[in-house]
């Protein structure tokens, strides 16, 4: 009888094990990432799939607390401005939880949206699933997702903004929009991971 | 009226030795300090800012860590990444800090964070542990008390 129990226990603690391994390694480049169903601060559920136009999303991992995201967020919103319509519209979620920080509660968020006009979709990750499932670490973090045949999402590029946070006008390398040019132009995406310093994300309390 | 403007001057001088003048530091200086500094004993490079609050929740143990210095053989070195040197200067000198503290003052990111720990995500708080010898050890994220000081010891006392 105890063997039994000896083999149950090694299985679950193997698919343990492996479970935790692939939470904390989240997407790479070139993996395709899946689709989501959060809630936006119109109070909608926003899906990738509803945007069935898109050739792929420039996805933000953001927040309203952050201070880099703060300094980020007008080069957010263009970035939203100059590829929403050649394809490529950006989706910002919101990883952190709300009860750890209540500067990121739905109502902040729509507060936020409201205030700097946001063009595109803010969305919350209540469960923080999605966010663990891509394996975001830090605020803000972009993602860049590729349509290819039948809606696969294939992700071509994970990373910072630029290359100065403090100051967009001093940047002379952007990242996501070369990384964008180089989609549209059907071309090799010259840097396809970067890493910036960012706010952890603001995790349940498990 | 030139009595009071007197006492004022030197008032404000005084208050001037007394705040922390943090130095600026460029990478390429980082990584001199990092290899001068753990020459002779285990430096703990701690990345925080004042914005960050389990950074600075974590602060007092890094202090304490400091002060147990010499017993321990460890050196602190707290590297600020704040966006504006005044506020760490403002806060170190609010919260009396003693262990050591520089600025960094670097816009691009992506340019060094992998050269301190390829399994560095840029989240901060982040902590490096560099011992005699060049042999290094990096840990992301929040450090209890009692988590900072084991990884210190086993790290410290740990053979080659």
């Amino acid at each position: 009888m105890k063997w039994y129990y000896v083999i149950i226990s090694v299985l679950a603690l193997g698919i343990g094990l492996s479970a935790s391994i692939m939470r904390e390694s989240g997407y790479q480049v070139g993996d395709y990432a899946t689709d989501f169903s959060l809630e936006s601060v119109n109070g909608e559920m926003v899906s990738l799939a509803d945007y069935e136009e898109a050739k792929g999303f420039i996805v933000v991992f953001t927040c309203n607390t952050c201070p880099y995201a703060k300094m980020y967020e007008q080069r957010i919103i263009k970035l939203h401005k100059a590829y929403a319509e050649q394809g490529y519209p950006v989706v910002a979620i919101n990883p952190n939880c709300p009860e750890r920080s209540p500067g990121d509660s739905m109502s902040e968020m729509q507060n936020r949206s409201k205030n700097k006009n946001y063009p595109f979709a803010y969305l919350q990750d209540k469960s923080q699933e999605t966010s663990r499932t891509y394996g975001a670490t830090n605020t803000p973090q972009v993602y860049l997702l590729n349509k290819e045949e039948k809606g696969k999402l294939k992700i071509a590029y994970i990373g910072t903004i630029d290359n100065n946070y403090k100051d967009a006008t001093k940047a002379d390398v952007h990242y996501v929009q070369d990384a964008v040019d180089a989609l549209i132009a059907g071309e090799k995406i010259p840097q396809t991971k970067t890493k910036a310093i960012g706010c952890t994300i603001k995790w349940k309390m498990t | 009226m030139r009595q009071s403007l007197a006492i004022l001057i030197l008032l404000f001088s005084f208050h001037m030795l007394l705040a922390q003048d943090i130095p600026t530091y460029k990478f390429t200086d980082l990584e001199r300090k990092i290899s001068k500094e753990s020459a002779e004993k285990t430096l703990v490079l701690n990345f925080w800012a004042t914005w960050c609050a389990p950074c600075i929740k974590e602060l007092p143990y890094f202090e304490s860590l400091h002060q147990e210095g010499e017993d321990l053989d460890v050196k602190v070195l707290l590297v600020s990444l704040d966006m504006a040197k005044d506020k760490a200067e403002k806060f170190v000198e609010k919260k009396q800090l003693q262990s050591e503290v520089v600025y960094l003052d670097e816009v691009d990111f992506n340019a060094w964070i992998n050269k301190i720990s390829p399994d560095w995500s840029g989240a901060i708080p982040a902590t490096l542990f560099v011992k005699p010898g060049g042999k290094q050890m990096f840990y992301e994220g929040q450090f209890t008390k009692e988590e900072l000081y084991d990884k210190v010891k086993s790290f410290s006392y740990q053979n080659d």
